[in-house]
């Protein structure tokens, strides 16, 4: 159905079958917890290359649940296999970006050089090549990830290269970067993946003072840190805008046992990847506003939930915090305040865009599929493990410890109404300069694009697949939470590029990443993915158009979360700004018979069983 | 829970409600029913079908997991609800296998039923899905096909929280996701046919299957014969 299916199950690959005690220790390791499932299974994986059947009852038993309840959860996220895998596991970046960046080329390199197509595990078992969606690095595209290091801005000479390494047995940590031993982990993130800062703002990416934002929080009440935060007017900046200061003020409400501050580092919507650089350049800013957030909403544990795509950061982000642990600005009596204690630890994701919604995202940390909580009650009121959550984004994180630093009037004065101080955009595709702009709420599209080098774009993919699509007409519009909102994705199309294959592929990652909960969401996408294939083969009459239109609005209206909610939204915006599109496509049928409907096809099977042939059909049939 | 009760109202109707009671819950109790297929009576909420889509206060919302609120003004049998029912419905049947003519679930499922009382009656507009499932008939008295399944869960929870075995569980993500069995077959599970999981009550469709009891009941003599699904609660409101 999709390009990211597993293979199905076959030879063992050449795969160490996992030994109990080896097994058991990795549980151990995490106290034979079954809230750290993920962990536990994504140790499985390194370890042995796949979670076997046998594994998963090991696993039960020493956590302490059923094996299907271990299967629910290996077989939900796309890291984890129930098939062996290859020593080496190259993911190609899926994107768009990277399609219309010459990807197709670079996986025939690889293809031809290993032997194996993509979607296959080699028969020694030392390579396995596979397709995923959007890793994070679009404004370096192609891209791929090689075990849990990245390689980008893939050449037809460079993926040859690769290739060649790879199979005379070098690693690929020393493929990616150069003297990786001798590297500290910063310099390793940042030479393997460019940061590609054009435009470094007043906020986030120009010169910060370090922990001055937590030393003023401490001077003062945790109530007026959270009337601090919601005076400064910042919005949470993972795209759906809620405000930060009455998000904690909720969390803060009820007296309880304990209370929980998250990040949200799963950065998973197509063409973002402004939290990548933040987690680069910014990482002791982000914790320093999880530790503001802690101090306002008394939290004493919290948790950076890395995506998976995102593990060649782990190394950098693990230092930062045992550097800050050293420096007395994590764990107990921060900062010599009594009482004041907070700590945190790392979640890293297996593959799952859902994982962004922050129920999803608690469901995961506590070691289940990455399913969306029902709401009522939220998260600030019942997350984690049932205690009140406070989940927000690297950048709103970020954006806090500045707020604390400079004041709430600083910020509240950058920007525009209902949208203040400034954003990161990450900008990528048809335009001269990708990467990360951090600019003021309230820019126009066209200045914008004027900035990146994108003035001739024929579209623009506001805020990722979820978001709009802009046409040259609406470049005017604002960006902004009211106008046109976006957690950061700005992506650039030529005139040139087909909106509907673009469209095709939106609504097959939407497919792909769907959890599959709530009946519109997991079925309804595959018919609209089925309905743009009609299109897309000129197959699709008049009367679909207002077939798209429809089901979108029952996908929309009725979905469990934001996925659903969002989903259609690659159909709608170019149905309304690109309608010539789907127009110019579409055919009336005559004699009212579907052109989708291929008779011959329908009685095949049939006539095969009858043994009969067709005169009609069968350009061969002889009485 | 000191908080006063309450009433909102459905469709005009004036509903009494306890606080912590979802739409769904007041609902039935007097007497107004709301369409679903996932929500089961002794089981915990799930939200997953949405049949049970309703607007409350504006807003759409899964009756069964909504909690009801004072003065909540609920839109239940709207021409614009019962479509987008019938639209995730018409859904379940184009993801699954549904040939009622041939399934001895005709008469008895919920699907049908549900397919009926929103007037499913014209041709359909979705693409057919067709899974090709292995049949799991290792069972001596339980038989499994899953390409009857419209993943309610209602099973699931019926074995995890009244039978306490957890002999079923979902595995994979999305339009893959799929109930499965906790061993290599049902044959190698806690499953027994006197389970509450595996009783005619909880499987709304044709993919938990009795054995041996199939076609005892004839045609027009079905739970679903006797009146529309909904009408043991509406019923509730007549007496």
């Amino acid at each position: 159905m999709d390009r990211y299916s597993n293979p199905t199950p076959g030879a063992d690959f050449g795969a160490a079958p996992a030994s109990r005690s080896a097994v058991v220790a990795i549980c151990a390791a995490y106290g034979n917890d079954p809230h750290r499932m993920l962990d536990i299974l994504r140790d499985i994986q390194d370890s042995f290359r796949w979670i076997s059947p046998e594994t998963m009852e090991i696993v039960a038993d020493e956590t302490g649940l059923s094996r299907i309840q271990v299967e629910g959860v290996a077989s939900f996220y796309s890291f984890l296999s129930q098939v062996p895998k290859g020593r080496i596991t190259i993911r190609f970046c899926d994107d768009i970006i990277d399609r219309f960046a010459g990807l197709a080329d670079i996986v025939a390199i690889f293809e031809d050089a290993l032997g194996i197509k993509t979607g296959e595990t080699s028969a020694d078992g030392a390579f396995s090549l596979e397709y995923t969606p959007c890793i994070g690095l679009c404004d370096q595209a192609p891209a791929a990830m090689i075990n849990d290091v990245v390689v980008t801005s893939l050449t037809a000479d460079r993926a040859r290269d690769i290739a060649a390494a790879l199979k005379a047995g070098q690693m690929p940590q020393d493929i990616a970067v150069a003297g990786f031993d001798d590297l500290s982990p910063h310099e390793r993130a940042t030479r393997m993946v460019a940061n590609n800062i054009r435009q470094a703002g007043e906020v986030l990416l120009g010169p910060v003072s370090p922990e001055a934002g937590l030393e003023n929080a401490i001077a003062l009440a945790p109530a007026a840190i959270i009337d601090a935060v919601e005076a400064s007017g910042l919005r949470g900046c993972g795209g759906a805008g809620f405000t930060t200061g009455r998000k904690w003020r909720f969390a803060a409400a009820d007296p309880v046992a304990r209370r929980f501050v998250f990040c949200n580092a799963d950065e998973g919507e197509p063409g973002t990847f402004k939290d990548r650089v933040l987690l680069t350049e910014r990482p002791h800013l982000m914790v320093e506003g999880m530790t503001i957030a802690a101090r306002a909403v008394g939290a004493r544990e919290g948790l950076i939930y890395l995506r998976g795509e995102y593990v060649y950061l782990r190394e950098h982000l693990e230092q930062v915090l045992a550097d800050r642990r050293a420096r007395g600005l994590l764990g107990k009596d921060i900062l010599g305040v009594e009482g004041f204690d907070f700590d945190l630890r790392i979640q890293i994701g297996a593959g799952a865009y859902i994982c962004g919604e922050e129920g999803a995202l608690i469901s995961s940390c506590e070691g289940l599929p990455g399913e969306p909580k029902t709401r009522p009650p939220f998260p600030v009121n019942r997350g984690y493990l049932g205690f009140p959550t406070v989940v927000n984004n690297v950048e709103t994180f970020c954006h806090v410890a500045r707020i604390m630093d400079r004041g709430a009037d600083w910020f509240f004065d950058m920007g525009s109404d209902g949208s203040h101080g400034t954003k990161l955009f990450s900008v990528s595709g048809d335009c001269r300069s990708p990467g990360v702009y951090e600019l003021p709420y309230g820019l126009s599209l066209q200045e914008l694009l004027e900035r990146v080098g994108g003035e001739d774009a024929g579209a623009v993919q506001v805020g990722g697949p979820s978001g709009t699509m802009v046409d040259r007409a609406n470049f005017h519009r604002r960006l902004t939470f009211d106008d046109l909102a976006t957690g950061g994705a700005i992506i650039v199309f030529s005139a040139q590029r087909n909106i509907l294959e673009i469209v095709e592929y939106y609504m097959s990652f939407f497919v792909h990443e769907s959890c599959g909960y709530c009946t519109p969401c997991r079925v309804g996408n595959v018919f609209l993915q089925k309905a743009i294939a009609k299109f897309r083969k000129g197959l699709a009459n008049p009367e679909d158009i207002d077939y798209l239109r429809d089901l979108s609005a029952t996908i929309i209206e009725t979905s469990r979360c934001g996925l659903g909610m969002t989903s259609p939204n690659p159909i709608l915006t170019t149905l309304e700004n690109f309608p010539m599109v789907y127009s110019a496509l579409v055919k009336p049928s005559r004699d009212r018979i579907r052109a989708t409907f291929d008779v011959q096809a329908a009685i095949d099977d049939a006539r095969k069983l009858a043994k009969r042939r067709s005169y009609i059909f069968d350009k061969d049939f002889t009485k | 829970m000191s908080d006063p009760d309450f009433t909102f109202t459905i469709d005009g109707t004036t509903i009494p409600a306890k606080p912590g009671q979802t739409i769904m819950e007041a609902a039935d109790a007097a007497g107004v029913y709301i369409p679903r297929l996932c929500d089961h009576e002794g089981l915990r909420h799930q939200g997953g079908c949405r049949v049970c889509t309703v607007k409350a206060g504006g807003r759409s919302v899964a009756a069964c997991t909504q909690p009801a609120a004072p003065k909540l003004v609920v839109e239940n049998e709207t021409d614009h609800i019962n479509k987008l029912r019938r639209d995730l419905v018409e859904m379940l049947f184009h993801e699954g296998n549904h040939l009622c003519p041939i399934c001895e679930a005709s008469g008895n499922c919920e699907l049908q039923a549900m397919a009926y009382r929103l007037d499913m009656t014209g041709p359909t507009k979705f693409p057919y899905l067709e899974p090709c499932r292995a049949v799991d008939a290792s069972h001596p008295d339980i038989a499994l096909d899953t390409n009857r399944c419209i993943s309610c869960s209602r099973c699931i929870r019926a074995s995890q929280d009244v039978d306490h075995k957890g002999v079923f569980g979902y595995v994979g993500r999305g339009i893959h996701r799929r109930v499965a069995v906790n061993g290599s077959d049902l044959a190698h599970t806690d499953a027994d046919i006197t389970d509450h999981a595996i009783s005619a009550d909880v499987c709304p469709v044709g993919c938990i299957i009795r054995k041996g009891v199939g076609f005892a009941t004839p045609i027009g003599e079905r739970e679903f014969d006797h009146g529309l699904i909904g009408s043991d609660i509406e019923g509730k409101r007549r007496e």
